[in-house]
């Protein structure tokens, strides 16, 4: 175990599977001779060269769709957006295009593409720069979406990601980038899309999230755990594949939900969490499930009003003492 | 550019000139470069095109086929001229208006006819219908839906190519209204910078739908658009088989030679509407128009040609044309027969690879999967 920045294992991850095979390679904007808006692909036009690291120009849609029909050639390209805020200018080039492609071919050509880099808010970038973007992409069949939130777990499933036949969108977080943390060594360290991750264990309520929001749940948690409350933090991980037994299994034994994103309410991930829940554990339910999501507004730039957009810690604790019938504050 | 268009037009009375000193004698040889059997291979795919949608058009009228319809009657010169310098190995995407060039590609007339018809032994097992048909052995890129969203996935084939170190090529076709897109200035971009090995064919039919193309664009010559990512580009006469194998050949030998792609429109006119749900003529154009432009249907100017070459004989192309018919009525015969895909087949290919962990899907399947 080395202890490694987010960043860095992001990094590794990218070297080590271009290592192992040469038709991977990354484009995007600014990731060869800057080495990354945010770092991620530093050193890498170094060691491996102009073909397989390639700064593009400012042309989501152009390089996006390049990308898609290289993986129709079989190639194994990872497209950087600097962040997911620009991917919308690509989207037709995602969903219509490589989401669709195996099943429009009836299986004749496979996308193994990788769309990687920041989702959600950083500080005060507003309303253009600090969207989070999981329930506009999961919308779509055909494609996989993982949202990491530890160094290990983005080594782990970016590497996966790479390895995978169809097209995975992998949204990572400006505020994670420089997070530590201990990363297993071993080359081959691989972490299976589609199994979630018990990131705290307990026994009174369940929150569920994704993302950089397990960090804010974590600390929800310990501070909840000085009033005595125990607390499962289910990390997703992955959305689609999505690990339901994780899921229910935690709701089985608490019986209470918070589900904690950082994208908007109405349509979101938390949405179809509590769909699935209450069609498949609904007898497991002592309390409706609630939702810690971004105010329902464009983020504001106003440090004071970002701060009132987005979910908090303590706007989880509260919506853990809703479930759990607990007065705020007793 | 008028200088160039008119140094195009020298060129082709030069070669008609050529054309017509060599019929006298009618001693069988070449036309445009190629050879008479070439010649009668592009031939027939002209008849097989024109025949195949001519079929389509019927069965689409008794309602066999769904659906958005798009045929390509009018414009098989496009498509038999760009294939000409091609080889096996190169590959081809396009648009909608894709039947033929799906056809012309190697993919059989059975396997296209069953696809429209949404049958089980279509070439895209009938999830695609007549927008998306591909073939992976033909190096069929395929149909796309969106108008332009198959260009930037030809700069994808090009780079793949680039990135092996090949010398094929990739063909890309789109309808003149396309060019309006950004993924089309994006892609002609990134082509023109990495060299990308692409030829970018602008099927102009004069219409986007109903909507004349002097009504949509503010520059009409639309060559001239890759001079701002100085790309080469040229005319070229898409009624003309011949004048189109010659500017593609030339397109095609310098992507072959160092990765130049280039940008070309084929000057050409759709006899039919836009869809077949579309009337022929109406608001956007007369009747008059079209009956004219069919006067100069581009099989019947090949045929001409070859004849005063003496490399058709009126037997040879009666017999290519009884087999044209044939080979359709064979298609819809078989794509009747066809099967409807399996309700399984809802589900499947969704995915490459279905993961070992975690649930895909978020609906029904789930049940059927359970039993329940």
């Amino acid at each position: 175990m080395a202890e490694i920045t987010y960043r860095e294992a992001l990094n590794q991850a990218m070297a080590e599977e271009m290592e192992r095979d040469p038709d991977v390679f990354l484009m995007g904007e600014e990731v060869g001779q800057y080495n990354g808006a945010y770092k991620v692909s530093k050193g890498l036009l170094d060691r491996f060269g102009e073909m397989r690291v390639v700064d593009t120009p400012i042309t989501e849609l152009g390089f996006t769709g390049l990308g898609v029909g290289a993986a129709m050639l079989g190639l194994r390209p990872i497209i950087e957006f600097m962040t997911f805020n620009f991917s919308m200018l690509a989207l037709d080039q995602v969903w219509n295009s490589a989401a669709k492609l195996h099943y429009m071919t009836d299986g004749q050509f496979s996308c193994p593409i990788v769309f990687r880099g920041p989702t959600g808010a950083a500080l005060q970038l507003s309303a253009q720069h600090s969207q989070a973007m999981e329930a506009t992409y999961v919308h779509y069949p055909g494609a996989k979406l993982v949202v990491p939130a530890t160094p290990a777990d983005a080594k782990g499933l970016l590497k996966s990601s790479i390895r995978d036949n169809d097209p995975v969108v992998f949204m990572e977080a400006e505020l994670l980038y420089a997070m530590k943390g201990e990363v297993p060594d071993e080359e081959d360290f691989i972490i299976p899309l589609g199994v979630a991750d018990l990131k705290r264990e307990g026994e009174h309520v369940s929150m569920i999230t994704h993302g950089k929001m397990v960090h804010v749940c974590l600390q929800a948690a310990q501070k909840l755990e000085k009033d005595g409350i125990s607390s499962d933090v289910l990390d997703l991980r992955s959305l689609r594949p999505l690990d339901v037994d994780a899921i229910l299994t935690s709701v089985r034994k608490t019986n209470r939900v918070v589900y904690v994103e950082e994208g908007w309410s109405y349509g979101g991930i938390g949405a179809q969490i509590a769909d699935l829940i209450q069609q498949e554990a609904f007898d497991h339910l002592d309390a409706p499930i609630q939702r810690v999501t971004q105010a329902d507004v464009p983020m504001p730039y106003s440090k004071s009003l970002e701060k009132l957009a987005k979910p908090s810690v303590e706007r989880v604790i509260d919506a853990c003492n809703r479930v759990l019938y607990r007065k705020k504050g007793s | 550019m008028v200088a160039k268009k008119k140094a195009a037009a020298k060129k082709k009375t030069a070669a008609k000139k050529k054309a017509a000193s060599s019929s006298p004698g009618k001693k069988r040889g070449d036309l445009g470069g190629m050879k008479q059997e070439r010649l009668h291979e592009l031939l027939r795919m002209m008849l097989l095109g024109r025949r195949f949608e001519e079929k389509t058009a019927e069965a689409y009228a008794i309602g066999k086929i769904g659906g958005f319809c798009h045929l390509y009657i009018g414009q098989e010169a496009v498509t038999a001229g760009a294939y000409a310098p091609l080889r096996p190995d190169d590959y081809v995407i396009t648009a909608y208006r894709e039947h033929v060039q799906a056809l012309s590609k190697g993919i059989s007339a059975r396997a296209v006819m069953a696809e429209l018809y949404g049958r089980a032994d279509g070439c895209s097992g009938g999830k695609g219908g007549s927008m998306h048909l591909y073939g992976k052995e033909q190096n069929f890129l395929g149909g796309w839906g969106i108008v332009g969203g198959q260009i930037p996935l030809a700069t994808g084939a090009g780079w793949a190519i680039k990135y092996r170190g090949g010398d094929q090529v990739c063909l890309c076709f789109m309808g003149e209204a396309a060019v309006n897109q950004g993924a089309f200035h994006e892609s002609l971009n990134m082509a023109a910078l990495w060299k990308l090995p692409v030829i970018f064919i602008v099927e102009n039919n004069r219409f986007g739908m109903g909507t004349a193309w002097e009504r949509a664009s503010s520059l009409y010559d639309i060559a001239q658009k890759a001079h701002a990512y100085d790309m080469p580009s040229a005319v070229a006469d898409g009624m003309d088989v011949l004048d189109m194998a010659r500017v593609v050949g030339e397109a095609v030998a310098r992507a072959r030679e160092d990765g130049t792609p280039t940008l070309v429109e084929a000057q050409c006119y759709r006899f039919m509407g836009h869809s077949m749900s579309d009337p022929v003529h109406g608001v956007y154009r007369t009747k008059e128009e079209v009956e004219e432009h069919k006067g100069k249907d581009p099989i019947r100017i090949f045929i001409d040609k070859l004849k005063d070459a003496a490399l058709l004989t009126d037997g040879e192309l009666e017999a290519m044309d009884r087999s044209a018919h044939e080979e359709v009525d064979d298609a819809v015969e078989f794509a009747d027969n066809s099967p409807e895909p399996e309700p399984e087949a809802l589900y499947s290919n969704v995915y490459a690879e279905e993961n070992e962990h975690g649930r895909l899907f978020f609906d029904r399947k789930n049940r059927i999967a359970e039993g329940g």
